[in-house]
This record gives C-alpha cells, sequence and structure tokens, in this order.
C-alpha cells in the first residue's frame, strides 16, 4: 500500500478544504481532553456528595450547578466523557472484530458458511437496533458492562456486510491472484493482502458508526440498563436529571448538551472522513 | 409483481419466524432467572420453584421453544410475569398510541424532509442551502430523548404552548374507539374539542421524533436532486422551453425518489426506536414504553412480545419500501 506523507502545511490546508471534519474536531477535541485528563479538568470529585449544596444553579463554583445529591454536574460530565467515548470505542471494537472475521469468512470462503452468516446478519439488522439490544441488555441484567455486550451485539452484522463485500470485491483483484499462483496459503492472503486493503472502509465505517455507538449506550443508560448509579454516564445522567428537568433543568441539560455535541462532533468528523475517501477514488 | 409479492411474502414469514428464535434464544439463555423474577422479590426457594413449574419453565429447553412458538402462530404471546395478563392483551391496547405516533412524524418527515432537500438542491451554495445543511447536521446529531426533553422544557414548561405529556387532558374522555387513534377517531366522531386536543398532544412528541429523521431525510433528497439536476434529460427539458417547476418536480424529483425510498425505508427502524424513548419521556402510553417498563421489571414475555411486535412492524413497512421501489424504477423488476 501506499504512505501517505503528512506535513503540517498540507494538514493545514486538508483542513481548510474540509470545514465540516474541521468543525468535527473542534467540537470533539475538549471531550478528547476531558477523557484523557479528567483529573485535570475536573473541579470537583465527581461522586462525592454534598448535603448542603443540593439542587444549586450553575455558578462560578459549580459551573453546571449541583444534582439531588450535591455532586457537581461540570466535573461528573467531565468524568462522564471518558465512560462515554471508551465505552463506545469498546462497542465498535468488539462489533468489529466479530464483523472482520464473520464477514472475510462468509466473503472468502463463500458457500455454506457465507449462507449461514448471511442469514444471521439479515436476521439481526432486521430488528431495530434499539429494540434488540433493549431484550439482550434486558436478559443479561443492568449495567454498564451488558449495555456494552447488547450494543456489540447487534452491531457485528454492519461490519461483517461490509467485509464480506470488500472481500469478495478484493478477492477478484489481481494482486490476490498473483498471491495465490505463488503458493500463498488462504488465511496469508486474507490477512495479509485482502484486509490491508480494506482498512480505509473500515476507519471510515467506524468513525461513522462512533457517534451512533455513544447515542445508543446513552439511550439504554436512559431506558435504566446501562450504567448504574453513582456512576457518571451521561445518558444515565439525563435519566436522573429527567425527574427535576422541568425545574432543575441543568441537572440534566449539561450530560445532554454533551452526548449531542460529542455525537454531532463525530458524525461531521465521519462525514468529512467519508469525503475525503470519495474524493481520492 | 404477482410473483415478486409472494416472494417477499414468504421471505417475510421466514424472517418473522427467524426473529421469534432469535428473542427467545437470547432471552432464554442469557442468566437471569424468570422464575425469580415472577416470585417477587422476597420469595422463599420453594416459590420459585412452583413458580418455575407453573410457568413450565423446568421442562427442556426445546419443550419450552416448542410452547413458545405454537403459542405465538395462535398470537398468544404468552403472559406477562408481573400481572399474569395476556402479553397480546396489553399489546393491542398499546399498539394505536405508537402506531399514531409513528404515523404522524412520517408524514411530517416526508413532507418537509423531501420539501427541505428539494429547496437545498435548487439553491445549492446558497446561504439557504447552509442554512439547511446546518439543521441537518444538528438535527442527525440531537439524540430524540435529548429534544424530548427540551422541547418539553421550552414549549411545554416555560411558554405553555403545548400539553407536557400524555395523548389527552386528563379530564377528557377519549373518542369512541373505531383505530384507536384519537385524532382520527375524534374527528370520526365529530368531537371537534378532543381533536384539537389530541393534535396537541401529539405535536412535541412528533416533533422530537421528526426532526432527526427529517434531517437525514432532507439530506438524501438533496444529493438525489443535484445528480438529477446535472443530468442531461433535466438540461432537455429546460432546452425545450418547460416551466423550472415542472422540470424540478416532473424531471428531476422523480428521478431522485428512488434513494429517498431507499432511505425512508432505513428510518423506519430508526423511527421506533427513537419513539421507545421519546414515548418514555412524553408519558405516551405506546409499545416503546411498554417494552421499557417490561424491561426494567425483567418481565420477560412481554419485553419479546413488545420487541417482536416492534419488529414485525419494521419488518413489514420495509417490505412495503421495497415494493414502492419497485414501482418507482421499473428496471429493477426486469432485472
Amino acid at each position: 500500500m501506499r504512505r501517505p506523507r503528512i506535513s503540517i502545511a498540507k494538514l493545514a490546508a486538508l483542513l481548510r478544504a474540509n470545514p465540516g471534519l474541521t468543525a468535527g474536531i473542534a467540537l470533539l477535541l475538549p471531550f478528547l481532553l476531558f477523557a484523557l485528563l479528567p483529573d485535570l479538568f475536573a473541579t470537583h470529585d465527581p461522586i462525592k456528595t454534598s448535603i448542603r449544596e443540593l439542587y444549586a444553579p450553575p455558578s462560578p463554583e459549580h459551573f453546571f450547578g449541583t444534582d439531588e445529591l450535591g455532586r457537581d454536574v461540570y466535573s461528573r460530565v467531565v468524568f462522564g466523557a471518558r465512560i462515554s467515548l471508551v465505552a463506545a470505542s469498546i462497542i465498535i471494537g468488539i462489533a468489529c472484530c466479530i464483523g472482520i472475521i464473520l464477514g472475510t469468512i462468509a466473503g472468502y470462503w463463500q458457500g455454506w458458511a457465507d449462507r449461514v452468516i448471511m442469514i444471521l446478519v439479515d436476521l439481526v439488522l432486521a430488528f431495530p437496533s434499539l429494540i434488540l439490544a433493549l431484550a439482550v441488555s434486558a436478559a443479561l441484567g443492568p449495567g454498564l458492562r451488558s449495555a456494552i455486550i447488547a450494543a456489540a451485539a447487534v452491531w457485528w452484522p454492519v461490519y461483517a456486510r461490509l467485509l464480506r463485500g470488500l472481500t469478495i470485491q478484493l478477492s477478484e483483484m489481481e494482486f490476490v491472484t498473483a498471491a495465490r499462483a505463488m503458493g500463498a496459503s488462504s488465511p496469508v492472503i486474507v490477512i495479509r493482502h485482502i484486509l490491508p486493503n480494506a482498512v480505509y472502509a473500515i476507519v471510515v465505517r467506524i468513525s461513522l458508526d462512533l457517534g451512533l455507538a455513544v447515542l445508543l449506550l446513552a439511550s439504554l443508560s436512559f431506558i435504566g440498563l446501562g450504567a448504574s448509579a453513582p456512576t457518571p454516564e451521561w445518558g444515565a445522567m439525563v435519566a436522573w436529571g429527567r425527574i427535576y428537568f422541568l425545574t432543575e433543568w441543568w441537572i440534566g441539560a449539561f450530560p445532554a448538551l454533551a452526548i449531542t455535541l460529542v455525537v454531532v462532533g463525530i458524525t461531521l468528523l465521519g462525514d468529512g472522513l467519508n469525503d475525503m475517501r470519495n474524493v481520492r477514488r | 409483481m404477482a410473483k415478486l409479492l409472494l416472494e417477499r411474502i414468504l421471505t417475510l414469514i421466514l424472517k418473522l419466524f427467524g426473529m421469534a428464535v432469535i428473542l427467545f434464544v437470547v432471552t432464554q439463555v442469557l442468566p437471569a432467572d424468570p422464575a425469580a423474577v415472577a416470585a417477587g422479590t422476597n420469595a422463599r426457594p420453594e416459590q420459585i420453584e412452583r413458580i418455575r413449574q407453573e410457568l413450565g419453565l423446568d421442562r427442556p429447553f426445546h419443550e419450552q421453544f416448542f410452547t413458545y412458538i405454537s403459542g405465538l402462530l395462535r398470537g398468544d404471546l404468552g403472559q406477562s410475569l408481573l400481572t399474569r395478563r395476556e402479553v397480546s392483551d396489553d399489546l393491542r391496547l398499546r399498539f394505536p398510541a405508537t402506531a399514531e405516533l409513528a404515523i404522524f412524524s412520517g408524514i411530517v418527515i416526508v413532507i418537509t424532509g423531501i420539501s427541505l432537500g428539494i429547496v437545498a438542491a435548487v439553491f445549492a451554495g446558497s446561504r439557504l442551502d447552509m442554512l439547511i445543511r446546518l439543521l441537518v447536521v444538528v438535527g442527525m446529531g440531537i439524540p430524540p430523548f435529548v429534544l424530548a426533553l427540551f422541547l418539553q422544557l421550552i414549549f411545554a414548561k416555560s411558554l405553555d404552548w403545548f400539553p407536557l405529556e400524555g395523548r389527552l387532558s386528563t379530564l377528557m374522555a377519549p373518542p369512541p374507539h373505531v383505530t384507536g387513534l384519537y385524532s382520527l377517531d375524534s374527528l370520526l366522531a365529530g368531537q371537534w374539542e378532543t381533536f384539537w386536543t389530541s393534535l396537541r398532544h401529539l405535536a412535541l412528541p412528533v416533533a422530537a421524533l421528526a426532526l432527526g429523521r427529517l434531517a437525514v431525510g432532507a439530506r438524501f433528497t438533496r444529493s438525489g436532486m443535484l445528480e438529477t439536476l446535472s443530468q442531461p434529460y433535466v438540461r432537455t427539458a429546460r432546452a425545450k422551453g418547460l416551466r423550472e417547476n415542472r422540470v424540478i418536480l416532473r424531471h428531476a424529483f422523480r428521478n431522485a425518489l428512488i434513494p429517498v425510498v431507499t432511505m425512508l425505508g432505513i428510518q423506519i427502524g430508526f423511527l421506533l426506536s427513537g419513539a421507545v424513548l421519546v414515548e418514555v419521556v412524553f408519558t405516551w402510553p405506546g409499545l416503546g414504553r411498554y417494552a421499557v417498563e417490561s424491561v426494567v421489571s425483567f418481565d420477560f414475555y412481554a419485553v419479546i412480545g413488545a420487541a417482536l411486535v416492534i419488529a414485525v412492524i419494521f419488518v413489514v413497512s420495509n417490505t412495503i419500501v421495497d415494493l414502492l421501489y419497485v414501482q418507482l424504477d421499473p428496471r429493477i423488476q426486469q432485472r
């Protein structure tokens, strides 16, 4: 594969040519920093309660106010970034691994394995994703781990389908025929010749999906199936804040805003990358 | 067309069967114990055991599976573990509320999404186009439940323009049951006040549900229109001296519809998922809220039932979209 050379001038030109991508990165940057260095940005302990400061509105002392237990909402939003982003990455990571394995098997060897895998893919995709995730997560019992497994369980078919298509397409390329003629075994062909050429498509897909994964996880938590108290998970914070939303709006509004900004940011980033791929072709 | 229809319906039935199997396996194989749930929190082990026998949960897996599937074929979804009511009865009561929400949202999405998309494409590159594109990005990013909460805060609490929750005012009797859609039923019964009230109750949930989806609709319509507007047949139509409106709607839009229809099919899934959360926020007594309530209380048959009904709506509407697609583009059938 050709390795693109990256220079700062090129990067700047790229960002200028793609305002969506730049806006996405700008939106995500603070949350990435929160996720990497929460202690640096948080002003309070995210799970420490304070009976003297219940329901305090936003102020210089508590930027986003305090919640029903006197916890600092701003610090909880900061710490929530790590949970949401890491959990979303795990979801997509698991889904991607399962999808890559099953997708390449289906695409490369075809035959009955392909048929069985694709029937499963079609069946899982036939559900609205939240509905199936709801059922899986309920069966596993509430908790962040169940929510992550449930989300991954409904997501892998997307990657299996993508990889199957790419594998079929790439298998017909001349370099694959050449490798086969040179006596390379099937696993070697798949790992050395097919997968590296599918990487960019997978990365674009991941960048488009990460935002949806943050959203799915937040939705499950909002229903009460995700993180449990006192974890500062955004969806769960919105769920608890909902009770007070019409009076002490800040408890739920700021985590809700955080979810929105991250999802918008990742969507813009994914779109930007996708546009770049279309240009490259 | 008849052969195609038959083929699609057969696939549909097989798919639904497969989906029922998946849901059953998921809820059976996984560790939580339905009998313990049904027995309540302070039940003694022998009580749990008795309930396990009563519910047939002590029988081997394949037997339980057979009982469940044969029940399913008769339209029997089993009993709620908590209320011991028939799940199918509960769902029948809840279905119209979700249907009303989804239908109204669907109408709003199609009309607004497509018009915004056409306008954005026709005036591509203008300020208006930029504004619509911004709306699209924001609309796609805001989760429906977040939007629902903010709409409630702004338009129900602060401005008091719309009611906070529910399908009708608390003191208002629902209209005589015909379809179960309050807006339609009240209209049929000539109850104008009830009709108006039900529409006002629909406004915020529909807005919360539709914004994100209509954004996607606008985006697809825009890109489809941009493509068809640059086609030679559009230039020919203009050269013939046709009026611009006619060129845009009859020549460009009709051909741009095909990707739009495909997109709408995918949107139905998001719409149903979103409805679950929006129903929770607006205490809307629909399928989604029922599913969430049953999930939170580990009511397994209720969860499977609700999930299955929502999945059926999804798959059936997708099949309809598929057939519509063939109607729109005759070339597909010939292939």
